[in-house]
């Protein structure tokens, strides 16, 4: 670090915790041990502030704030854990489970699902809102790997890592509310794609069981990550 | 162009003018040609020739005039008569009334409050200037601004005039226009941009089209200004591709100003330097959103970006943009022409100037009207709409689309301003205005504007993208007369996660419509609960 | 809950595999411990024909995915003091909700005429009409205790059915979840 590094304090749930200028409330929280919930956001992805689970309070403010893309300031502070916030953050869970076809028991990724987790660890025992049971493809033409839209959150993982870590840009988004489909280069079958390069890495950023690799069973398809910070330390020690 | 070639463009156009006796302006809007307006021009024009009389009635297209449900409209100058429902095959017998007596069962009484009501200023020149030729506008006294600006003022000075205006966003939110501008200008960048928002989606809501198909012009004009105010090179104008006419004007009248020099390089021999290209958005709502709008310009899917960074700050291509809407650029010309104290002497404390509304629903005077700051919801309706027709009672007025909220009989003497319509449950928008009477179900309305807000959600943030869908058919449920206690319950509490959790202010303001009727007409959901259902699942407790 | 007095426990199973029962047997010999505290008064393990009044704990297994279930669950619910759904096709409707994207006729036509049955027909005779969509049990009645998994182990059910004896509501989060 160089000697003119900017370090703020501020507070998070009642600690003082310190950052950087570009750190945000969310890595700091995680720096500090306090485990904020998220479920779009993974560290060495651009932030997006899409699934609106990490809003957090700030004192002095009615309005919530997602901790995964604002940078703290000076003598802020933050409450990462309260009624309303969970009451929302609960809703939001339940919003998503009731969109598609979330159906734990038959899923590939039964056991590490981060959807899952979530709901066990926020408490959410039932979904009170209806289901609405969509129809969606699962699309098996490419030789190692699966998609099942039915189990898809929308979370935008898949298409940020293959632009911005892989490079080839093969996933992006059509449609728009709950149509919006998470495609192939231009909606195409996975197995013809001349632009995915088959690395995978979209699989293992999926949260859920969305995306899968073939011939795994139920509960059998645990994500391996490690070479996200690994790719991401090396490309920091390209650039410097 | 100087000053001085402009004054004898004026000059000219004022000689070929008088030299009319008679002037007959057909409207060419959307709705006017709809109805057969540009069948009427050319009637018009093959008669005056067949006739011999080229020199003395002039036929011009103009833009809207206004009272669009008695369109098509010819007027009548100097006489200042205006003729309503035309028709190719009647036009021919307004030239036969010209030396004698006018049509008067077909004659619009403009001693009606719809005219004398009006403030006209971001629609002067509507219904007046042929918005295809840019000689017409600069004889209205058009440019005059612009060329005084970049020529006798500073950026500053023209900054301070906006601010002495207290202008606000047109586009609904009402944001102060001088501290827009100012912030753009205090920016140090290589690079800036106007973006002006055309992206006009609000169902009902037709203001933005007119003023571009009317007097496009006026749009350049104040987008020049603000150029030259923020210190901007090029500027976009994004506008929906349902607009046409509206588009093929823009991209004509940008073609003009380039021609004359109004556009382009060293602009009136300074060194002031301003583009301006169109954009087409392709019909999604969302796309209104200034960043939403921002991220399309670029080629990228329209969905909103996180705020802050700002536009004022990053905007389109990550460069300070500046982004207002139509009717806020319209109104730019006349506050540099006649000052901005001149401005702020119209409207209310907080809110300056006027507003253009499209006045639609249940009520007599369909149409786009352009009324002072702090008039009345009642002097709208009942003086310049005209009241309901059919002899049906008033129930509520909807401001603000989808976005928006109702407001009820009880109400109506609210004054139009962006607090006294916030602090009511709805705002001021963007200026659509629709008029619900008494055999309309406002659980019917709330569902459709839900319906809207759910089909035009882009589908990034969860609490919208489903939200949206689940409160669509919870009123589904009250609509079938099949909700419950639960169901109420469950209703409100997703209208308050979707306002507070949304990414972006389509989301936050999706609930509003329940939210409002809910406060205003809370018996109308009450009366539509399952009484049975309520009962036995009580029992079944 | 009088301490002195059995509670009346009743099961049911509608649309569902049974597994959660099984699961529940699994408890083994802590079936005895629970004898001491409970009357099991109606279940599919016991031979009762109807369902009693004045019930205290019914757990509820499976989805509706019949009018005959809803009926069952309709008449259950006024007779029962705790309500519990128990698995996760009492809570999201769970495999029977996977019929739902289709609809019933085309279930109905995939599954008897499409599937290469040797005499293809859809049964109509004494079984009860499917509704057009399995669901929760919360979507019709008031639910009191949720017990999710699929099923929820021998360990939860026991751990569950002695914090409902003990008057206790049973805190479950950090034991099963969705799917377990």
């Amino acid at each position: 670090m160089s000697g003119n590094t900017t370090i703020k304090t501020f507070v998070i749930d009642g600690n003082p915790v310190s950052a950087t200028e570009s750190e945000t409330i969310l890595d700091v929280a995680r720096q500090n041990g306090v485990n904020i919930p998220t479920l779009c956001n993974m560290s060495g992805l651009t932030s997006t502030g899409q699934c609106r689970l990490c809003m957090v309070e700030i004192a002095g403010s009615n309005r919530l704030t997602p901790s995964c893309v604002t940078k703290p300031e000076e003598g802020m502070e933050v409450v990462t854990e309260s009624p309303r916030l969970l009451k929302y953050r609960q809703m939001i869970l339940e919003l998503l489970f009731s969109e598609r076809n979330h159906i734990c028991a038959v899923c590939v990724t039964n056991g590490n699902c981060e959807l899952q987790s979530m709901a066990q660890r926020l408490e959410v025992d039932h979904v009170r809102y209806e289901y609405l049971h969509p129809k969606f493809k699962v699309d098996g033409s490419h030789p190692k790997f699966e998609v099942d839209h039915n189990r898809c959150i929308l979370c935008g993982r898949c298409v940020r890592v293959c632009d911005e870590i892989e490079g080839a840009h093969t996933r992006d988004l059509r449609n728009r509310g709950i149509q919006t489909l998470v495609i192939t280069d231009f909606d195409g079958p996975w197995g013809e794609s001349k632009s995915c390069t088959s690395c995978g890495k979209c699989v293992h950023v999926c949260p859920t069981g969305a995306l899968a690799e073939k011939g795994k069973s139920v509960a059998e398809m645990a994500k391996r990550r490690q070479f996200l910070p690994y790719l991401v330390m090396r490309r920091k020690g390209a650039s410097k | 162009m100087t000053n001085e070639e402009l004054l004898e463009i004026v000059e000219k156009e004022a000689e070929n003018t008088a030299k009319f006796r008679h002037r007959l302006g057909v409207c060419t809007g959307t709705g006017c040609m709809s109805s057969r307006s540009a069948a009427i021009v050319t009637e018009l024009q093959a008669e005056v020739k067949k006739r011999g009389l080229e020199n003395e009635i002039q036929v011009k297209k103009v833009g809207c005039m206004g009272l669009c449900a008695a369109g098509p409209i010819i007027s009548v100058q100097p006489e200042n008569i205006f003729y309503r429902d035309m028709t190719p095959e009647e036009a021919v017998s307004v030239i036969d009334s010209l030396d004698s007596e006018p049509l008067h069962e077909k004659m619009i009484d403009i001693s009606e409050p719809f005219f004398y009501r009006q403030e006209k200023y971001a629609l002067e020149n509507a219904g007046v200037v042929d918005p295809e030729r840019i000689e017409d506008y600069i004889a209205a006294g058009g440019y005059a601004a612009l060329i005084r600006a970049i020529t006798e003022m500073t950026p500053l000075d023209v900054i301070q005039e906006i601010i002495a205006s207290g202008l606000r966003g047109r586009g609904g939110a009402g944001y102060p226009t001088g501290l827009k501008w100012s912030t753009v200008a205090k920016i140090e960048s290589d690079l800036k941009y106007i973006v002006c928002n055309a992206d006009e989606g609000d169902p009902g809501a037709f203001m933005d089209r007119s003023v571009l198909e009317s007097d496009p012009h006026r749009v350049l004009e104040g987008m020049a200004i603000a150029a030259f105010a923020v210190g901007a090179s090029q500027g976009y104008i994004y506008v929906r591709a349902e607009y046409p006419l509206a588009i093929k004007r823009m991209k004509a009248a940008i073609k003009q100003a380039e021609k004359m020099g109004l556009l382009g390089q060293d602009i009136c021999g300074t060194p002031f330097n301003f583009k301006v290209d169109v954009r087409l958005g392709a019909g999604a709502f969302v796309c209104g959103e200034e960043t939403a709008l921002l991220n399309s310009i670029e080629g990228n899917r329209g969905m909103p970006r996180l705020r802050p960074p700002y536009p004022a700050e990053a905007g389109l291509f990550q460069k300070p943009t500046l982004v207002n809407n139509v009717e806020t650029f319209a109104n730019i010309s006349g506050i540099i022409g006649d000052g901005g104290k001149w401005f702020a002497r119209i409207g209310t404390a907080k809110s300056k100037g006027t507003k253009v509304f499209a006045l639609t629903g249940k009520i007599k005077n369909t149409g786009l009207i352009e009324v002072p700051m702090g008039i009345t919801l009642r002097e709208i309706v009942y003086d310049i709409g005209g009241g309901i027709p059919n002899g049906r009672k008033f129930k509520a007025i909807q401001t603000g689309g989808p976005s928006g909220g109702c407001i009820p009989a009880e109400h109506l003497d609210t004054p139009v301003d962006y607090e006294s319509l916030k602090a009511l449950g709805s705002m001021m928008g963007s200026g659509g205005m629709i008029v619900i009477d008494d055999t309309s179900n406002m659980i019917d309305m709330a569902r459709f504007f839900m319906e809207f807000s759910m089909e035009e959600s882009c589908g990034k943030c969860a609490p919208c993208r489903v939200g949206t869908v689940q409160l669509y058919n919870l009123l589904g449920k009250f609509q079938q007369g099949e909700a419950t206690e639960a169901d109420l319950a469950t209703l409100e509490e997703l209208c308050d996660l979707v306002r507070n959790t949304s990414l972006c202010g389509l989301g936050q303001a999706a609930p509003n419509p329940i939210v409002s009727t809910l406060r205003y007409f809370r018996n109308e959901y009450l009366e539509k609960m399952k009484p049975s259902a309520a009962a036995a699942k009580e029992e079944a407790r | 809950m009088k301490k002195n007095k059995k509670l009346r426990l009743a099961t049911i199973w509608l649309d569902g595999c049974s597994g959660c029962h099984m699961s529940f047997l699994d408890i083994d010999e802590r079936l005895l411990l629970l004898a001491e505290k409970v009357d099991i008064v109606f279940s599919p393990l016991v031979d009762v024909k109807v369902f009693p009044e004045d019930v205290d704990i019914t757990l509820v297994e499976g989805a509706l995915g019949t009018e005959e279930d809803l009926h069952k669950l309709m008449k259950i619910r006024p007779r029962t003091k705790i309500l519990v759904a128990f698995g996760d096709c009492a809570i999201t409707a769970n495999i029977p909700s996977m019929r739902n994207p289709f609809g019933v006729e085309d279930t109905l036509n995939y599954i008897y005429l499409e599937m290469g049955a040797d005499r293809p027909q859809i049964p109509t005779q004494g079984v009860p009409p499917l509704l057009p969509r399995a669901q929760p049990l919360h979507n019709y009645v008031k639910v009191d205790v949720f017990i999710p998994g699929c099923p929820p182990s021998a360990d939860t059910i026991f751990f569950a059915l002695n914090e409902l004896i003990e008057g206790r509501t049973p805190q479950l989060s950090q034991m099963t979840r969705f799917g377990a």
